[in-house]
């Protein structure tokens, strides 16, 4: 029944008409990568970039090339948004709408690009050859307002470098054209710097100061294993990505249990807004990223790795393939590495495809294994049973490179800096209203308003540290410390000045929590929706006292019932901004009048009735004709 | 007990199937008692159209489809001293609120009226017009539950609440001992 009948369903009329692909075609693409399930999102990357869309018989044929049905191909297709099941156009531009783009003036540049291109923002043009369309942040806040144009990122943009672009773009330049005529002769290293700046404004002792190359490494490959396990734990060295695990603790549970293969993955998705620390490591400090990977697997007994580089991030796909050539050149990855009989690794590099929940650890593992980028149920954890069954460590890019500076200066010089509980140095990435946006590599425990000074950022009225799931804070906590145990980050440090709208704030994040949560869990499915839409009766001006009460305690039931970290931690710029900023919220507040509520409109209520009947409505209208 | 003043309750039936208030009856002959506690002013019970007084309690099963559910609500709550939402209709939408799932539509309740009247499978309608008496109120572009159109102070759950739970929480209330219902009334499963 199910093989060789045609899939009549009303999709496959609608969806592109590049449907004709050769179904050869696509057995290549699934060919390249050993027609394995598990490199799906691989397969279907490709699929993407070829041919600008994944028609319903194109998954027919990559469903029969790996084994699966066509119905789990679709879950991976529809799952990330940089896949699509309708065609988009040969360049594709998504401009970052974060809050942060939108304060840089975000709207001014989407204007000339629908005016220039002739479509609106989520449209293709007819000849397919551009697309339009809004993303969260792509980790280029300390530039905005950015975009992406296919694997191009442009920055900083203005009215003027947007119309020059989008004219370029339409004359029928390729991306590559905008960064440089001489794209060709750049190498990986200058194409991304030419797109992006690093912007370190601060360079600390551990990562961004002067790093001798592989001089961890070579301690390592002489240690024991478990002595570098020890190493770790004694630095004090804690999980950057932003939930501040031991990192020591999680490299020894994936030694200790007993199995055959073990994975390190490292965690490059850096989705959270507000934070581009990772894209600056993996810039500048690649080959220390995946010296750090090398030394994990050396001591949990890892052959195999996979760094996960958010699919924003594929500008730096060149630069991070050429450091693994080369560091196999050098007998630094692969077999034997240092002439170590058994010290066997090498690292693949896994792109993502546009979902920041793959950057929750168990979401990022099904990631890897070809399926949509759902979390995973815990326990078993990760280091028990992560990629394929396996143990596997995952790091954040951030961690990695500090075990790698650990293994060379010494435990005792790492663990000296910072503050109890929260040793050694951290990127800040810093954006918003500030002077000098950027990376600031500094020890733990400096205070916000110190960070601010540095950054120039004095004017500030509120600060969002640690992006939308972390906390927002008013001028009255600026002596709050940056640490695990005061105010914890992944990185992001976000200025807001007096002139910002705290709700419409807060009202963004809600919209990209909604946007970005898997689905799976129905509170955070459905729960965020309704806290987006309870803000939006504050900003209106139609809440009443009551709605406080309301915002709290479905806030709770969220966080309670969230499977995942997102689900967890969204309801926190609502919580912390109550907290916070409570008068924001009671300025706009009202008892009903009557007791009958305001949000409630008859007038658009019975409009499309009106309209129906073409008549007024008898209750609510008043006659005319008298 | 007899010389306090009787409270004064109203009921109405907005977006519901009357299920809600046959349920009242379900009280049976606890009636009686209720009775010596209450006087019915604005009822279907009581046929009384309007409000001949300011009431203590007001009782509304269904939720609001249309303009007229939404001035009784209105009126209701003007009226009332507490209100209740009695009833899944009153307190969700409950069944009416099935066609708040016709999405992807651009004209939803055209949608919703035709194949209602006019182009659905099983219709026999001779005048192939969506009925459009002047005497019929306007519908609402959705089925809204009553607390999103006005302050509900009460819900009682059910489909359609059974005659003990109606009778438990209004003698309580009437008494001052409500203090919301136990888990095991409201739990879904
Ligand atoms: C919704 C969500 C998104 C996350 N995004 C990232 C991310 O982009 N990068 C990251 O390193 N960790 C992220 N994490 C944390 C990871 O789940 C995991 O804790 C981390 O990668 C572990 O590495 P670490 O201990 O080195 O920080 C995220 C967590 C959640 C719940
Ligand atoms: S909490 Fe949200 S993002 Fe996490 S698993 Fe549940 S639905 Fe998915
Ligand atoms: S809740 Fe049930 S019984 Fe009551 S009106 Fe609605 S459908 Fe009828
Ligand atoms: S790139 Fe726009 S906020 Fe990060």
């Amino acid at each position: 029944m199910d093989n060789g009948q045609e899939c009549t369903s009303g999709l496959s009329s609608t969806a592109c008409d590049v449907g004709a692909v050769p179904a050869e075609e696509i057995a290549a693409i699934c060919q390249t990568f050993g027609n394995d399930k598990h490199r799906m999102l691989d397969i279907l990357r490709a699929v993407q970039d070829r041919y600008h869309c994944i028609s319903p018989s194109t998954m027919d044929s990559v469903a029969a090339e790996t084994g699966l049905t066509r119905i789990q191909v679709e879950g991976v297709a529809s799952f990330y948004s940089f896949l699509s099941l309708t065609p988009k156009g040969r360049v594709t531009i998504r401009l970052c709408d974060d809050i942060v783009d939108r304060y840089a003036g975000l709207a001014e540049v989407v204007a000339v690009f629908e005016e220039v291109l002739g479509i609106r923002m989520g449209e293709t043009s007819a000849d397919r050859a551009f697309s339009l369309e809004y993303t969260p942040c792509i980790g280029m806040c300390d530039q905005a307002p950015a975009a992406m144009i296919n694997d191009v990122v442009l920055t900083r943009l203005t009215v003027d470098t947007a119309r020059a672009a989008a004219e370029a773009l339409k004359a029928g330049r390729t991306p590559d054209h905008l960064i440089s005529e001489r794209y060709a002769e750049l190498t990986p290293h200058e194409r991304a710097t030419r797109m992006v700046d690093n912007n370190i404004r601060h360079a600390g002792e551990v990562l961004l100061g002067p790093v001798p190359e592989d001089a961890g490494l070579d301690k390592a490959a002489a240690m024991m294993p478990s002595l570098i396990i020890a190493a770790i734990e004694e630095s004090g060295l804690r999980g950057c990505g932003g939930a501040g695990f031991t990192t020591g603790h999680k490299w020894r549970f994936a030694a200790a249990e007993r199995a055959e293969k073990r994975f390190i993955l490292c965690n490059a998705d850096e989705g959270e807004p507000g934070t581009f620390k990772d894209r600056v490591l993996l810039t500048e400090r690649p080959h220390l990223l995946i010296e750090g990977m090398t030394i994990a697997a050396r001591a949990v007994g890892a052959n195999e790795g996979i760094l996960y580089l958010r699919g924003e991030y594929v500008y730096l796909r060149e630069l991070l393939e050429q450091v693994l050539e080369d560091r196999r050149r050098r007998g630094l990855l692969g077999k034997g590495i240092h002439g170590i009989r058994n010290f066997d690794f090498d690292v693949r590099l896994q792109l993502g495809a546009g979902a920041y929940i793959c950057g929750e650890e168990g979401a990022l593992i099904s990631s890897c294994e070809g399926l949509p980028g759902e979390p995973k149920t815990r326990p078993p954890f990760p280091v028990n049973r992560g990629y394929l069954g396996h143990p596997t460590v995952v790091n954040n890019v951030e961690t990695f490179c500090h075990a790698a500076r650990i293994l060379d200066r010494g435990a005792t010089w790492f663990h000296a800096m910072g503050t109890e509980g929260s040793h050694g140095t951290k990127l800040f990435s810093i954006c918003g209203d500030c002077l000098n946006p950027g990376i600031y590599e500094l020890p733990y425990g400096h205070t916000v308003r110190e960070i601010l000074e540095m950054a120039g950022g004095q004017d500030a009225a509120a600060v969002q540290v640690g992006g939308p799931s972390g906390t927002m804070i008013a001028r009255d906590s600026f002596h709050r410390k940056l640490t695990f145990d005061d105010l914890a980050t992944g990185g992001a440090i976000i200025v807001f000045n007096g002139e910002r709208n705290i709700l419409e704030i807060v009202e963004y994040y809600m919209s990209f929590f909604v946007h970005e949560s898997c689905g799976y869990c129905t509170p955070c499915r459905v729960g965020n929706v309704f806290l987006q839409k309870a803000i939006g009766k504050f900003r209106k001006g139609l809440a009443n006292p009551e709605d406080i009460d309301y915002l709290k305690e479905l806030s709770g039931t969220i966080i309670e019932t969230s499977r995942c970290g997102l689900g967890m931690t969204s309801p926190n710029p609502i919580l912390s901004t109550l907290q916070n900023f409570p008068l924001v919220y009671s300025a706009v507040t009202k008892p009903n009048k009557d007791r009958i509520r305001d949000t409630f409109d008859i007038q658009s209520a019975i409009d499309g009735a009106r309209k129906i009947a073409k008549r007024r409505s008898y209750i609510f209208d008043r006659d005319f004709t008298q | 007990m007899s010389d306090l003043p009787k409270a004064r309750i109203a009921t109405a039936s907005l977006a519901g199937c009357f299920g809600c208030h046959m349920a009242i009856l379900d009280i049976d002959e606890r009636l009686i008692d209720l009775m010596q506690l209450v006087d019915v002013d604005r009822s279907p019970l009581t046929d009384k159209k309007r409000f001949t007084t300011r009431c203590d309690i007001g009782i509304i099963e269904g939720g609001c489809c249309n303009e007229e559910n939404v001035h009784v609500l209105h009126d209701f709550r003007r009226n009332c001293d507490v209100l209740i939402a009695l009833g899944q209709c009153a307190i969700m939408g409950g069944l009416p609120a099935m066609r708040n799932a016709i999405m992807h539509s651009d004209a939803p309740l055209r949608e919703c009226l035709e194949e209602a009247y006019i182009t659905g499978k099983y219709i026999r309608n001779t005048t192939h017009n969506v009925p459009n008496d002047p005497a019929l109120p306007l519908l609402l572009d959705e089925v809204y539950p009553c607390s999103e159109v006005v302050e509900i102070d009460y819900q009682i759950p059910g489909c359609a609440p059974g005659g003990d739970i109606i009778f438990d929480t209004l003698s309580k209330l009437l008494t001052g001992k409500f203090r919301g219902f136990e888990r095991e009334m409201i739990k879904f499963d």
